[in-house]
């Protein structure tokens, strides 16, 4: 047993092996010039698939980097593709270098060994980034050890239409009560969507007394006590839900169509901006605002992770870092843009670039960070897996 | 050597069953009629002859072509011309590039040029040669066809039912333009026909087949 | 064509029994099949993989007969003739989207209905698009095999003698219809009965138009085996190729049923024949086929107008029949990614299609040539890659292709497409190719011309317009594949598809409006050339003009 304990440390990786070392950034900047670095992330939507776009020009005027967006229809799609090439003995120069990641594909990525790393924590720009107060070292609870970097914070927000209804709801049974009293008027994303899921773990975490058991793995002696409240909250919403629940948007985006279309008046969103973003797409109405619930909302940053067997690492490791910029960040941040909140530290910000961040209207349908108010932990992910799958099973087959 | 087209001892079988067994020689000039009723092989002799046999029938003898054994040759080397009851006029060609294809290659511009006009000018249709051949009448048509065939210098001739789609007058007068320039050109003439009339305009030794 | 099939559904075998190196899964093993089963509604949804795909094909089948029997020859059946080019090219995403616009309590019909007659000021909270029977879903696939049967089955009449057949019949004292049906049916559905196998299996297996039109609680199968793919958990990949061996064996199950179904129609058919009734329900049963062509198409086509509309739309909510304002905006935006994609495809679509005519005109000429006949079995084998549903040997095949090195992007993409546009050309030009009279070969080689010569000079352009035909047919095929793209081009190869269907997942309705748009020309432009080339190099040649 003393052997195999040895062994499998010398197995596992060691911080100090990465190559090309991020702490070694003349290097870095030396190996990037003239790589493309294919990034892949989710492209369904225009607003990002711009800013993608101005990055990548960023990219190459300033690095000699080559930045192509590999548009997915599903992170996991790229999970796959990498997982394919490790089976398939493609270690080096694999299709993909750079993944837009979070919660359970950056758990399967690490613990199968498919990430490079760790390199996040020795990228130039680390130093502007906020540790204390955003949670960009944990990722649904699990530590990120350097193995993606953040590059924007989330955070759920409410979408309504002011036209058809006015007021703002406080908590999740507010939710309950005005779906309720306004059948066939809200619904959500259908889980395993991230944002439907994300949508449960909201329910829950408002409803529970303390939240704070989900913190931990969820275990068969806690589940099933734990989760009850949610499954009796949904048991009374889901026959007042749009189409009574028997069929449900497939995305978030496909929530805007609705409420454009006067189908719903509700819907949720993980974009503190995505909304205002949205009415100058013309796809959401004019009339439509966004709120928070009294106890806050569930936040959470999206990363970038490097595949293990990119081939160009270095290039990746230098738009992770462009991704960190204040001009970048900023430029996320801007409604007319993306809307995203920005993971740096204001306080260890220039003067200069922190005019960058003060100059950002923040658009009609956004919240000041004030008003975003507390933003509440992530459950841990075995939760979330579990759940989904009940979900799946009790309102994923109405025939 | 001698001229004329010669049968061999020629037998076609479809699959194990015998068809048709045949050992002739025509001399320059002359016509031999081949009669029968359909489906007797009379078709499938000619294609014997031409080199284009379907798969599924099966020949044994030899076909000889002014002295030479042409049996297995391909057919574009074998200058057999062969007319059948259409006229197969290529449909995306004028009528000139349809003598044109039929003429040897060599000469000029001009002289191919020439060759083209009288042989249109032969049989009455001078100035056709830029018309589009399917805005010609039947009997214009077949004419085109034979001389399309004879610009080809065949050595041989082989009628399949050539005249069987022409009405009764126009048949006669393109029957005997054909034997006239069969004869002229001392052709060998191998005629498959279920009509009568035909062998007798033919005048020459009939096989009844079948 | 083979090689790459069984490849794939080697790759796919294996995880399904649990062998999957990779993850530490060392096989064999059932539990990927007992997880599958376990998966909530997994009954329903390899149910409603069986009844949607029997249903839209028989549906489909049964309104082009209607259609053929009651009006071929007539002015009405020509302009649906006019109509096939267009309707063809419109992707399976495209269509189904429009359709799905059509129909919705949002949608364009309740707009222009609405309030002035119906008293919505907002749209009723119906169970319209994604109902759990999948009826919108049946609709979306027989919208777009309608013009592909049709397709098909004028190919086939122009090798059966139909028309005569059909005035026998007529003078015989039968209607239309029914004479039709009787004598002429039988022999075209010899000929068309792969493409319906073909259709059937497609319609079983489709992932976009379930995914747009389709019931989502649960899914049909094909949803679910791609969102057991995309689980972050590893080892749902092997449930996923369980599943995708699952709807291999539905699909054969159907084959199966649809062949036990033509019997017993047959001795249906004979007995009716027998008895002798010269057809009253002719004239109900002709509009009722004729109506519901009509309505197909239109469906495509007013599906169509509805992604124009919307790629220029404004701000565009219920109940307006129109925008609040127009805008170039989108496509502005989107202008440097459609050029890119567009590029890909045309260049993906052009190679593949160029290979493919190259094969096939190569194989039917050594067919002519050699007096060889392709046997039904190498018919069979040609089609397999058009029968194995694409989710059962496509992961599989990437899997392959990487361990023997083949690099992603661009080549084995197209060597890929070339396995599925192969097929479609050899079904689009082999009955022109053959239907060629031989005589003419036999004329010009007694003539003097080489075989080769025969070729270029008379045959080839003789059959210039089926030939440019097939080509479209080609392209169309290569540039609506979706997931051959995506997997083997390891997402780095954009085309318009792949495009559309990332932006589809988003919702962005004017951008899947242009990208759905553009699709569709990237389509329809080569069938236009196809009809317009020939119609100008033989606008002098009378002969050529109906071939």
């Amino acid at each position: 047993m003393k052997h195999l304990a040895i062994l499998a440390a010398l197995l596992a990786p060691l911080p100090a092996l990465a190559t090309p070392n991020p702490a070694d950034w003349d290097a870095v900047l030396a190996e990037a010039q003239g790589q493309t670095v294919y990034w892949n992330a989710w492209g369904g939507s225009t607003t990002t698939n711009d800013f993608i776009a101005w990055i990548a020009d960023k990219a190459m005027a300033d690095y000699g980097v080559t930045l192509e967006h590999v548009k997915l229809t599903d992170t996991a799609d790229a999970v796959t593709r990498v997982l394919s090439e490790q089976q398939a003995g493609v270690n080096d120069g694999g299709a993909i270098d750079m993944i837009w990641i979070n919660g359970a594909n950056f758990a399967a990525m690490k613990d199968a060994g498919l990430l490079f790393g760790p390199f996040a924590e020795e990228l130039p720009n680390w130093a502007l980034v906020d540790t204390k107060d955003k949670t960009v070292q944990t990722d649904f609870t699990v530590p990120t050890d350097g193995y993606e970097s953040p590059w924007a914070m989330a955070q759920v927000v409410f979408i309504h239409d002011t036209a058809d209804m006015p007021e703002t709801l406080g908590s999740m049974q507010a939710v309950l009560e005005w779906s309720k009293a306004n059948p066939g008027r809200f619904s959500y994303p259908q889980p395993p969507d991230f944002l439907g899921t994300t949508f449960l773990k909201q329910v829950l975490v408002d409803i529970l007394p303390d939240p704070s058991v989900l913190a931990a793995p969820a275990s068969d002696d806690t589940y099933d006590t734990v989760v009850a409240p949610l499954w009796a909250y949904l048991d009374e919403l889901t026959p007042t839900l749009w189409r009574a629940g028997r069929a449900y948007p497939a995305t978030g985006n496909a929530q805007f169509q609705l409420i454009a279309d006067g189908e719903v008046d509700l819907a949720i969103s993980f974009s503190p901006g995505a909304a205002t973003a949205a009415i100058a797409n013309n796809e959401l109405p004019d009339t439509v605002r966004t709120f928070v619930l009294d106890k806050g909302t569930i936040g959470n940053a999206s990363f970038v992770a490097i595949p293990y067997n990119s081939g160009a690492k270095a290039g990746a490791m230098v738009v992770a870092n462009l991704l960190l910029s204040p001009e970048a960040q900023a430029r996320a941040q801007d409604p007319a843009v993306l809307g995203y909140g920005p993971v740096l530290d204001m306080d260890a910000l220039s003067a200069d670039d922190r005019a960058l961040f003060d100059a950002i209207p923040l658009g009609i349908a956004t919240l000041t960070p004030t008003e975003l108010g507390t933003v509440q932990a992530e459950p841990h992910p075995s939760w979330m897996t579990r759940i989904a799958a009940d979900w799946a099973e009790r309102y994923g087959v109405v025939q | 050597m001698d001229k004329g087209l010669e049968l061999r001892q020629v037998a076609i079988a479809r699959g194990d069953k015998p068809l048709l067994s045949i050992d002739a020689v025509i001399a320059p000039g002359q016509v031999l009629t081949i009669m029968g009723p359909s489906g007797v092989g009379k078709s499938t002799l000619l294609s014997f002859v031409t080199g284009t046999l379907a798969p599924g029938f099966t020949a044994t003898g030899q076909v000889w072509l002014d002295g030479h054994d042409i049996t297995h040759l391909p057919p574009h080397r074998r200058m057999v011309g062969i007319l059948f009851q259409d006229d197969l006029l290529f449909p995306h060609l004028s009528v000139g590039a349809n003598l044109a294809f039929g003429l040897r290659p060599g000469g000029s511009k001009a002289e191919r040029r020439a060759k083209i006009d009288s042989a249109l000018a032969q049989v009455g249709l001078e100035g056709y040669a830029g018309r589009d051949p399917a805005t010609l009448s039947g009997g214009q048509k077949a004419r085109v066809s034979l001389m399309r065939m004879l610009l080809s210098n065949p050595c041989a001739l082989l009628l399949d039912e050539a005249f069987s789609r022409l009405d009764a007058t126009l048949r006669a007068q393109i029957r005997d333009l054909v034997f006239d320039r069969a004869r002229a050109l001392d052709l060998p003439v191998l005629m498959v026909t279920h009509d009568a009339d035909d062998a007798q305009a033919a005048d020459g030794e009939v096989i009844t087949l079948g | 064509m083979l090689g790459p099939v069984i490849a794939g559904l080697y790759g796919t075998v294996l995880p399904a029994f649990g062998h999957f190196p990779a993850i530490g899964l060392q096989g064999p093993s059932l539990d990927p099949f007992r997880t599958l089963l376990a998966t909530p509604g997994i009954a329903t949804s390899a149910r409603l993989s069986l009844t949607t795909g029997l249903v839209a094909t028989a549906l489909s089948l049964l309104i082009v007969t209607l259609v053929t029997a009651g009006w071929s020859g007539t002015r009405a059946f020509r302009a649906l003739e006019r109509l096939l080019s267009p309707l063809l090219s419109v992707p399976h995403a495209a269509a189904a989207f429009g359709l799905a616009f059509l129909i919705a309590p949002s949608g364009w019909i309740a707009r222009l209905a609405s309030p002035w007659a119906t008293g919505w000021t907002r749209p009723p909270d119906l169970l319209i698009v994604q109902d759990p029977a999948g009826l919108a879903m049946i609709g979306g696939l027989v919208v777009k095999e309608v013009p592909f049967l049709l397709l098909m089955t004028l190919a086939a009449l122009a090798q059966t003698d139909a028309v005569r057949s059909g005035q026998v019949a007529q003078a015989l004292g039968y209607g239309r219809l029914t004479g039709w049906i009787k004598g002429v049916f039988p022999r075209v559905y010899a000929q068309i009965r792969l493409p319906v196998y073909v259709a059937l299996a497609f319609a079983m297996s489709v992932v976009d138009v379930a995914i747009i039109l389709g019931p989502t609680t649960p899914p049909p199968l094909a949803v679910q085996i791609l969102r057991k793919m995309s689980d972050p958990d590893l080892a749902m990949r092997t449930v996923a190729a369980a599943g995708a061996l699952l709807q291999l064996g539905l699909v054969i199950g159907a084959l199966v049923l649809w062949r036990l179904g033509e019997v017993a129609v047959a001795a249906l058919g004979r007995c009716w024949i027998m008895a002798g009734g010269r057809g009253r329900l002719d004239a109900p049963l002709r509009w009722l086929g004729i109506g519901a062509g009509t309505v197909s198409a239109l469906a495509v086509l007013l599906g169509l107008a509805i992604l124009a509309v919307w790629s220029f739309a404004g701000f565009w909510g219920f109940p307006k029949a129109l925008p609040d304002s127009f805008t170039m905006a989108t496509w502005v935006r989107h202008a440097p990614g459609l050029r890119a994609a567009l590029g890909e495809t045309f260049l993906i679509g052009i190679v593949a299609t160029s290979i493919a005519l190259i094969l096939t005109l190569g194989c039917l000429e050594a067919e002519y040539r050699h007096g060889l006949k392709i046997t039904s079995r190498g018919l069979w084998l040609l089609y397999l890659p058009l029968l194995v549903p694409q989710v059962a040997f496509l992961p599989g095949l990437q899997t392959l292709m990487l361990s023997v090195g083949a690099d992603v992007g661009r080549t084995p993409v197209i060597l890929v497409h070339l396995v599925f546009v192969l097929p479609y050309m050899f079904l689009s030009l082999g009955d022109p190719f053959r239907a060629w009279d031989a005589r003419m070969g036999t004329t010009a080689a007694a003539l003097g011309a080489s075989p080769d010569r025969v070729l270029w000079t008379v045959r080839l352009p003789m059959l210039l317009r089926p030939v440019l035909t097939a080509t479209a047919v080609g392209l169309a095929v290569s540039v609506g594949q979706y997931l051959p793209t995506l997997l083997i081009g390891g997402g780095r190869v954009a085309t318009l598809t792949t495009e559309a269907v990332t932006l589809s997942a988003g919702g962005d309705r004017a951008a899947i409006g242009a990208f759905g748009l553009m699709q569709t020309g990237a389509a329809l432009v080569p069938f236009a050339l196809a009809l317009l080339v020939p119609a100008l190099v033989w606008r002098n040649r009378r002969g050529l003009r109906h071939g």
